[in-house]
């Protein structure tokens, strides 16, 4: 997997626009993105239990962009009373987005498995440590997953 | 407990952060399924696993686990001891099987968190 910092925007003071971009070609760096929102999250000054939130949430997301997609586009808007995460995969869609969200429901295969991922807790991880979580799916064209996870 | 604790318990040896085995140690994980790992929040946990690739250390770095214990004798690449390195997570390793390993810490004192409810 392949990601590239495309910069920072500080469109207001109080409001930070960060967008990665997330390649399938090189599964060991999955998670570089994440890795980057939870150190602006901890450099703001942003309570623990937020940022672990924030951080296990994207994650997630970003495994499954490479394991299922061919990776994608992630945007995360950090504002004082929330951090919106929107990622946005060009891979295959959901068939049944109900059963994807059941616990220990996998499509993943074996090779997936043996790399510590693919057991069927990624999308109910995500939907567990997000407030919001937003799904948009089309069959062939790719999967967009909205979160939000607010800042007390 | 201690990270040096942990050491002792399990004769584990210290593949990198010798600097760091002062770091208190409330909880203990132990997983070969990243995803199961992140299903939990952990307190000052250490994840021992028998899985030894790059995303162990990404796990562990946004669940903030204070150390990460490779068992069965397993040996991370260079790849691995770099991205621990850079994000500052001990590794140690240990001949002890998974079930071993987890029952000694358990029989010292380091206990899991609570059980799932749904």
């Amino acid at each position: 997997m392949k990601m590239d910092f495309m910069g920072v925007h500080h469109i207001m003071t109080d409001r930070i626009t960060l967008n990665y971009e997330v390649s399938a070609e090189d599964f060991t760096r999955a998670g570089e993105a994440s890795s980057d929102v939870k150190k602006k999250l901890k450099q703001m000054g942003v309570e623990p239990s937020t940022i672990t939130k924030v951080a296990i949430a994207m994650y997630e997301g970003e495994i499954n962009m490479v394991i299922h997609a061919q990776g994608g586009q992630i945007n995360v808007v950090i504002s004082p009373d929330e951090v919106l995460m929107k990622l946005a995969d060009r891979g295959p869609g959901i068939n049944d987005i109900e059963k994807a969200m059941e616990a220990g429901f996998s499509t993943a295969p074996d090779n997936i498995r043996a790399l510590g991922f693919g057991a069927g807790m990624g999308l109910p991880n995500m939907k567990k440590y997000s407030d919001e979580m937003q799904i948009e799916t089309e069959i062939g064209k790719g999967t967009t997953v909205t979160m939000k996870v607010f800042l007390s | 407990m201690t990270i040096e604790d942990v050491k002792n318990i399990l004769g584990a040896r210290v593949i990198w952060g010798a600097e760091y085995m002062d770091r208190e140690v409330y909880t203990a994980c132990g997983s070969d399924m990243m995803s199961d790992v992140l299903a939990f929040v952990k307190d000052h946990s250490v994840l021992l696993t028998g899985l030894c690739n790059p995303q162990v250390i990404r796990t562990a770095e946004m669940m903030d686990i204070v150390c990460v214990i490779f068992v069965r004798g397993k040996i991370p690449d260079e790849s691995i001891i770099a991205l621990a390195m850079e994000k500052e997570i001990p590794i140690l390793t240990t001949g002890h099987r998974m079930f071993s390993a987890c029952g000694m810490l358990y029989e010292n004192g380091l206990h899991g968190g609570a059980p799932y409810n749904d």
